[in-house]
C-alpha cells in the first residue's frame, strides 16, 4: 500500500483512530478536492489506474452514490457489489463474497454493514485499504469528516477568512448539541469522537430510551433529555435521523410525542441564538425531527453537507490510496488529459 | 507400548501410575496407584509393579479423580459437522475428563426417551462416561413439559432448556413440582436454569456496558441474567424444588446465590472457565470469537465470579463447550453462532484463574479439583455415593476413573491440534499451564503422554 497516512493506519474504520491531526489533514486535502468539484470536467488522475469496490449490504443510495462519484473524480475504477441481493442470498459467507471480490485485484474496499464491526473484519481479510461507509450503530466516520468540513465551511465564511487558513481552531469550545436517538447512531458515535478531538463542547440531548447505556469515555460536555434548556446557547444544532424504519418507533410513546418534545419546529428554532447551525446528515423526516420551514432557512446546512460530501470522500480515498508526494497538489493534472 | 482393547476396563493388563502427588477430596499425598480391571487394587507410597504391568509416569504431576464436566455441547444428534459423541468425548478425555453431561439441545432435541436412548447407545462407544440431560420442555419451547419421568428412567438426572431459559415463571413452577414428585419415586433429579430474560436480551450480542455503547453493538444486559436468578429462587422457595444455575456470569447473580444457601435452599451454581477470565473489552476487536452466551461480561464481574468460587458459592466450573463449524464464525458479529470449546481448555485455564496471580484470595489446588470433579459429579448424580463412579477418592478399592496432570507445564493452544472437530477456541496461540499426561477411564489408558489411544 503506498498511501499516505492517514491518521495511524492504512483503514479508515474509526474517526477515533484519526486524532486531531488527521481530522485536520482530510479536511485540508478535502478543500483542494472542492476546487475541482467547481471545474467545468470535474475530475483529476490522482487514483487512475487504482480499483474502489463499495460494498454495500445494507442499501443507502446517497451514500454509496457519493463514494462512487468521489472515486471516480479520482479517475479510479469503481465496482460496485450490493451485498443485499445475490450472493447472500446464495448462501456465501460475507467473508467469501469479500475473498472472491478481493482476489480481482482491488485497492479500497468501501464498505457498509447492518452489524458493527463488519468493515474492521474485512481489513482482516484482505490487503486492500478499506473504509467504513457506516457500520450498525458504531461508525461513519465520512459522514463526521464532511460534517466537521461544513462546520468549518461555515464559521469561515461567517469570519470572512478562508477557510484553509482558518484550520480547526474554531472548534474550540465550539458549542454543539447532537438531538436524538444516540443509541443507535452511528452518525452520533463517529461525530461525538471527531468533534471531541477537536476540542468541541458536546451536548447529548435525547429522550431517555434512546440514549446508550453507557457515556463511559465519551468526550461529552453533557448528556441532557431537555432540548429547550440548550437551544439557547449552542453554535450548532445537529439533528439525527429517527430511523423509524429500523425500529426506533419502539422507543417512544409515539412520533408526536417525540416532534413534540425533541423536534426543531419552528417554535423551537426561534430559541436558537442569531449564527446558529442546523445540521442534519439526512435524509430528513420533514415534519418529525425539522419542521419543513426550518429545513429551509438559511442556518441549514444540509444540501451543503451532501455536496461537501464528495470533495471529503475524495480526500480520503486520495489519502488512503494516492501516492505520497501528491499531498501537496493532490488536484494537480487537471482534467485535460 | 501394550495393546488397548476396546471394550473398556476389560482384559487390560494391571497399571500402575506412578511418582506422582494423589490430590482428592480426602487431601493430598504421595502415592502409587494400581488399577487392575476397572477398579483401584492398591493407593500407597512405592508400590510393587506386578510382572506385565503398564507403567503410567506421574513424576512431578498430579494424580487426581477424573473430571466431570456438567456442561458439554456434543451436537449429536443434527450438527455433526461441529462435534461428535466421538470427537467431543475423546477432546475431553485429552482434557483430564471422565464423564461429561451432553446438552440437550440437538436437532432433534433430547425432549423424548427415544433420542436420550440413542445419545447414551453411541455414548457406551467413546472414550469417557456420556450422560445426557433432558430437555425441561417439549422442543425446548418453554410451555408443555418434556416426560422427565421417562427419561429419569433411563437416567437422565440434569434437565435443562439451555440455549434458551424457562420463560414462563408458571411453566418452570408446574416444572420443578413435577421434579419433586420424581424425586420421591426415586428418580432425583435436578432441573438446570440457563438464566437470560429474552425480553431483555432480544438482538443482543454481547454484554451490554461501556464496551457495547462505545463499539455501537447491541448488548445483553447483566440484569438478563440476574432477573431470572431471582426468579427462579423465588420459585424454588415457593415449590421446594431444586434448581442448577448453568453458567452464571455476573457478580450479582452468585451474590443472590450465596444468599439463597444462607437460607437454606435447594440451589448450586456453575460458572465456566471464560467468565473467570474474559470480559467483555476482548470484543473491541469484533472477533466473534468471543462471541458467547451469556456474554463475556465486565473485568469486574469476572473477578466476582473468582471471588465467588474462593469463597464456596459456586459448586463447580462447568465448559460450556460449544463446537461450532468454521463458516458459523467466519461472519459478522451480529449473525456469528454463539460459543466457544472449552474441554481441552478448562483444566489450564481455571487453575490459572484460581490459583495464579488473578485469584482472588487463590484457592488450594484441592479445592479448584473439586470445581471440576466431585463438586459436578454430585451434582450429575454421578459420585460414588450416590451409586455412581465419578469423582470419588482414589483409595484401594474405588472406581479408576482418574487422571495425571503436570501442573507446571506450558503450552501453545494450537486450535489445529485440537481433537474436537471444531477451532473455535479463544485461547489459539495463547501459552496455558497446565497440562493433561494420561487420563484412565474404567481402568483404560484412554490419554497417554497426552495423545488419545482411541
Amino acid at each position: 500500500m503506498s498511501g499516505a497516512p492517514l491518521g495511524a493506519g492504512r483503514h479508515l474504520l474509526s474517526v477515533a483512530d484519526l486524532g486531531a491531526e488527521g481530522i485536520e489533514e482530510v479536511l485540508r486535502v478535502a478543500d483542494a478536492f472542492v476546487e475541482v468539484g467547481r471545474r467545468p470536467i470535474p475530475k483529476v488522475p490522482a487514483l487512475r489506474g487504482r480499483t474502489v469496490v463499495t460494498l454495500f449490504a445494507e442499501e443507502s443510495t446517497r451514500t454509496r452514490l457519493s463514494f462512487e462519484t468521489a472515486a471516480r473524480r479520482l479517475s479510479a475504477d469503481v465496482m460496485s457489489c450490493p451485498m443485499a441481493g445475490s450472493s447472500v442470498k446464495k448462501g456465501e459467507s460475507l467473508r467469501d463474497t469479500v475473498e472472491t471480490v478481493n482476489a480481482m485485484g482491488v485497492d479500497a474496499f468501501v464498505v457498509r454493514h447492518p452489524s458493527a464491526g463488519a468493515p474492521a473484519q474485512v481489513a482482516q481479510w484482505v490487503d486492500a485499504a478499506v473504509v467504513n461507509a457506516g457500520d450498525g450503530w458504531h461508525e461513519h466516520p465520512t459522514q463526521a469528516l464532511l460534517d466537521c468540513y461544513t462546520i468549518r465551511q461555515v464559521l469561515a465564511e461567517r469570519a470572512g477568512t478562508d477557510p484553509a487558513s482558518a484550520g480547526t481552531a474554531g472548534f474550540r469550545g465550539l458549542k454543539v448539541a447532537v438531538v436524538g436517538d444516540v443509541r443507535h447512531s452511528r452518525v452520533a458515535r463517529s461525530l461525538v469522537w471527531a468533534l471531541g478531538a477537536l476540542g468541541a463542547r458536546t451536548t447529548v440531548v435525547a429522550p431517555g430510551s434512546l440514549v446508550p447505556t453507557s457515556f463511559d469515555d465519551w468526550p461529552l460536555e453533557a448528556v441532557t433529555h431537555d432540548l429547550d434548556a440548550v437551544l439557547g446557547d449552542v453554535d450548532v444544532c445537529y439533528l439525527l435521523r429517527l430511523q423509524l424504519e429500523r425500529g426506533a418507533g419502539a422507543y417512544l410513546p409515539s412520533v408526536r410525542e417525540y416532534t413534540s418534545a425533541y423536534g426543531l419546529t419552528a417554535r423551537r428554532a426561534a430559541l436558537l441564538g442569531e449564527g446558529a447551525v442546523v445540521m442534519h446528515p439526512g435524509p430528513m423526516n420533514r415534519g418529525v425531527e425539522i419542521a419543513d420551514d426550518v429545513a429551509e432557512l438559511p442556518a441549514s446546512t444540509v444540501l451543503r453537507q451532501v455536496r461537501n460530501g464528495v470533495a471529503v470522500r475524495m480526500a480520503v480515498l486520495f489519502l488512503l490510496l494516492g501516492s505520497g508526494g501528491a499531498v501537496e497538489d493532490p488536484a494537480a493534472g487537471g482534467a485535460g488529459d | 507400548m501394550v495393546p488397548v482393547t476396546d471394550a473398556p476396563g476389560a482384559d487390560t493388563p494391571p497399571i500402575v501410575v506412578r511418582g506422582g502427588t494423589v490430590v482428592d477430596a480426602t487431601g493430598e499425598r504421595r502415592a502409587d496407584l494400581l488399577v487392575v480391571g476397572d477398579r483401584l487394587a492398591a493407593v500407597g507410597p512405592d508400590l510393587e509393579v506386578p510382572s506385565g504391568a503398564r507403567l503410567v509416569e506421574a513424576g512431578g504431576c498430579v494424580v487426581a479423580p477424573g473430571l466431570v464436566d456438567l456442561h458439554t455441547h456434543l451436537r449429536q444428534p443434527g450438527a455433526e459437522e461441529a462435534e461428535t459423541i466421538e470427537t467431543g468425548a475423546r477432546a475431553a478425555a485429552l482434557g483430564g475428563y471422565c464423564a461429561v453431561v451432553a446438552m440437550p439441545n440437538t436437532d432433534p432435541p433430547v425432549d423424548s426417551a427415544a433420542v436420550a436412548a440413542d445419545v447414551l447407545a453411541l455414548g457406551r462407544k467413546a472414550v469417557c462416561r456420556v450422560e445426557v440431560a433432558g430437555a425441561i420442555t417439549v422442543g425446548r419451547a418453554g410451555e408443555r413439559l418434556a416426560p422427565m419421568g421417562e427419561l429419569a428412567a433411563l437416567g437422565v438426572r440434569l434437565f435443562t432448556d439451555d440455549g434458551a431459559g424457562v420463560q414462563d415463571a408458571g411453566v418452570m413452577r408446574r416444572a420443578l413440582e413435577y421434579a419433586r414428585g420424581l424425586e420421591s419415586r426415586g428418580l432425583p433429579v435436578v432441573l438446570g436454569q440457563h438464566c437470560e430474560t429474552d425480553s431483555l436480551t432480544a438482538g443482543g450480542v454481547m454484554h451490554e456496558g461501556a464496551w457495547s455503547s462505545r463499539l455501537g453493538v447491541p448488548g445483553a444486559p447483566a440484569e438478563s441474567e440476574e432477573l431470572m436468578v431471582a426468579r427462579d429462587i423465588a420459585l424454588v422457595r415457593l415449590t421446594g424444588g431444586r434448581v442448577h444455575f448453568l453458567h452464571l456470569s455476573t457478580a450479582r447473580s452468585l451474590a443472590m446465590v450465596a444468599a439463597a444457601k444462607a437460607e437454606g435452599l435447594a440451589v448450586t451454581a456453575e460458572v465456566t472457565p471464560h467468565h473467570l477470565t474474559l470480559a467483555d473489552e476482548e470484543l473491541a476487536g469484533y472477533d466473534p470469537i468471543y462471541k458467547v452466551n451469556p456474554p463475556l461480561r465486565t473485568a469486574a464481574d469476572a473477578a466476582g465470579v473468582r471471588r465467588a468460587c474462593a469463597a464456596g458459592v459456586v459448586d463447580a466450573v462447568a465448559t460450556d463447550h460449544a463446537p461450532h463449524p468454521p463458516e458459523a464464525k467466519a461472519t459478522t458479529l451480529q449473525d456469528a453462532a454463539p460459543g466457544m470449546l472449552g474441554l481441552e481448555t478448562a483444566l489450564a485455564v481455571t487453575l490459572d484463574a484460581l490459583t495464579g496471580a488473578t485469584a482472588a484470595p487463590a484457592m488450594a489446588l484441592g479445592a479448584v479439583l473439586g470445581l471440576l470433579s466431585w463438586g459436578p459429579a454430585r451434582i450429575a448424580g454421578l459420585a460414588v455415593d450416590q451409586g455412581g463412579d465419578q469423582g470419588g477418592p482414589l483409595v484401594a478399592g474405588a472406581p479408576a476413573n482418574l487422571f495425571v496432570f503436570d501442573p507446571e507445564e506450558r503450552w501453545e493452544v494450537d486450535p489445529a491440534r485440537l481433537a474436537s472437530r471444531s477451532r473455535n477456541t479463544p485461547w489459539a496461540g495463547r501459552t496455558l499451564r497446565g497440562r493433561v499426561r494420561h487420563t484412565v477411564w474404567r481402568g483404560e489408558p484412554v490419554v497417554v503422554d497426552g495423545e488419545a489411544q482411541r
